[in-house]
C-alpha cells in the first residue's frame, strides 16, 4: 500500500469494490454470502448492515490510532468492532423486525468477520481518517455488491420473484433456495469472475499468471 | 433421567447432522475452505476445535447465567463471549505450542484465526438464546465440534483426490470447492426430518 500523500480516493472506494472483493476475490467473510442471500431483501440488508459497521469501525480506529497500545491493539480492535455490531444488532431489531427474525444470528456474527479485522489492522490503524472512510465504504460497497448479486440470481432463479414480488410465472429452480444451492450460486458467480478476470487481465499484462 | 440422556443425545444427534453447521447453516466457511486441502490439518483442526467450542460454551454458559442474567446486561453478550473465546484461544494456542509443536506449526494461522470464527461464537449466543441448560449447552457445542469435523474430514478427502482431476480453468480452486460442498450440502439434507426437537 503506497504511503503517499496523493491516495487517491476514488481508487480507494474501487479497490474494495473490484480488485479486493471481499467474496469473490479473497473469498473471506463467506457465511453471511450463502446463509442470507436466498432472497434479494435479506442479502441487501445484510450488505448495508457490513457496510455500516465497516465504515463506523474504520473510523473510529482511525481516530483513535494514536492512543492505541500497538501490544493490545487486538483486543481493542475486537471491543470497538463488537460495539458497532451491537450497535446495529439493536437497531436491525427495532427497525427491520421481519428481516431480523430469519437472520438475527448473522448479523451479530458479524463481529467475527475477518474482513472487518483485517481493514482494521491493515488500513485504518494507519492511516487518517479520510482515507479509512473511503476504504470502509470501498469494502463495504464490494461486499453489498456481492451479497445482491448473490441474492439477486438466487431468488429470480428459485422463487420466480423479486424482492418479494412475483415476476417470472414458470416452475422456479428449487433448489437455489435451498442450502445447497447457495454454494453452487456462490461457486459458478466466482467461476464466472475468474473467467472475466482472465480474459481481461490477458489484454492488459500478457506476463501475468 | 433416561428421558434427559435422549433429549441430549438428540441434541447432539441434531446438532451434528441435521444442523450441521457447515452444510445447513453456513458458518465457519472460511476455516472450512481454508484447513480442507489435508487430512491431517483437518483432523489437528477439527480437535482443537471441539476442545475449544466445548470449553467456551461450558465458561460462557457459566458467565451469561450467573453474572450477566443477574445484572441484567445480556445486550452486552457479544462484546462478553467473543471476550471469552479470544481468552481462550490464546490460551491454548501457548498450551499447544509447549505440548505439540510439530502441530502448532502446521495449523499456525488458523488457531489464531479460531477466535474469528462464527461457529465458535454461534454456539454461545445460541445456547444463550434457545435458554439451555449447562448439559444441554455441552452437548450443543460437543455435537456442533462433531459435525464440523465430520464436514473437514469428508471435505479434506474429497479435495485430496480433487488434486488430480483435471477441472476447467476457471473453476479451479475454491469455485470448484464450493461446488462440491454444495454436492455435499444436497445429501446433507437427507437427514432433514430425522428428528424434530
Amino acid at each position: 500500500m503506497s504511503q503517499g500523500a496523493t491516495i487517491n480516493l476514488k481508487d480507494q472506494i474501487l479497490n474494495g469494490i473490484i480488485k479486493e472483493n471481499t467474496i469473490f476475490k479473497l473469498a473471506l467473510s463467506l457465511c453471511p454470502s450463502i446463509a442470507v442471500t436466498n432472497n434479494l431483501k435479506n442479502g441487501v440488508l445484510m450488505g448495508v448492515a457490513v457496510l455500516f459497521v465497516q465504515v463506523m469501525v474504520n473510523l473510529t480506529i482511525s481516530l483513535l490510532r494514536n492512543v492505541i497500545q500497538p501490544k493490545v491493539r487486538l483486543p481493542i480492535f475486537m471491543l470497538v468492532i463488537s460495539g458497532w455490531v451491537t450497535v446495529t444488532d439493536m437497531s436491525m431489531a427495532a427497525l427491520v423486525p421481519d428481516v431480523y427474525k430469519q437472520m438475527g444470528l448473522y448479523i451479530q456474527l458479524i463481529v467475527a468477520f475477518a474482513s472487518i479485522l483485517a481493514r482494521a489492522e491493515m488500513f485504518a490503524s494507519k492511516n487518517k481518517f479520510i482515507p479509512s472512510m473511503a476504504d470502509g465504504i470501498g469494502m463495504g460497497i464490494g461486499f453489498l455488491f456481492a451479497l445482491t448479486v448473490i441474492s439477486f440470481f438466487r431468488e429470480l432463479l428459485g422463487k420466480g420473484s423479486l424482492w418479494g414480488m412475483h415476476i417470472v410465472y414458470t416452475k422456479p429452480l428449487l433448489i437455489l433456495i435451498l442450502p445447497a444451492g447457495g454454494f453452487f450460486a456462490v461457486g459458478i458467480l466466482m467461476a464466472l469472475f475468474n473467467w472475466i478476470d482472465a480474459r481481461y487481465m490477458k489484454k492488459t499484462s500478457p506476463v501475468s499468471h | 433421567m433416561s428421558n434427559e440422556f435422549i433429549k441430549l443425545f438428540e441434541l447432539i444427534l441434531s446438532a451434528s447432522l441435521i444442523n450441521n453447521f457447515v452444510f445447513t447453516r453456513f458458518l465457519g466457511l472460511c476455516i472450512f475452505f481454508g484447513v480442507s486441502k489435508k487430512m491431517e490439518t483437518a483432523v489437528g483442526m477439527s480437535i482443537t476445535f471441539t476442545a475449544v467450542m466445548m470449553i467456551s460454551a461450558a465458561m460462557s454458559w457459566v458467565i451469561f447465567n450467573f453474572i450477566m442474567v443477574p445484572l441484567d446486561i445480556t445486550f452486552l453478550k457479544i462484546i462478553v463471549f467473543i471476550g471469552i473465546i479470544a481468552g481462550l484461544v490464546q490460551a491454548s494456542d501457548t498450551i499447544m505450542r509447549k505440548i505439540t509443536p510439530g502441530l502448532y506449526y502446521k495449523l499456525g494461522i488458523y488457531l489464531a484465526l479460531i477466535s474469528t470464527n462464527c461457529i465458535i461464537l454461534a454456539v454461545p449466543l445460541v445456547n444463550a438464546g434457545e435458554k439451555y441448560s449447562l448439559l444441554e449447552s455441552l452437548a450443543f457445542a460437543f455435537g456442533s465440534g462433531i459435525g464440523f469435523a465430520l464436514a473437514l474430514i469428508i471435505m479434506a478427502s474429497i479435495r485430496e483426490k480433487l488434486e488430480l482431476a483435471d477441472v476447467p480453468a476457471p473453476f479451479k480452486g475454491l469455485p470448484m470447492a464450493f461446488i462440491v460442498t454444495g454436492l455435499i450440502a444436497l445429501a446433507f439434507t437427507g437427514f432433514s426430518g430425522l428428528i424434530t426437537l
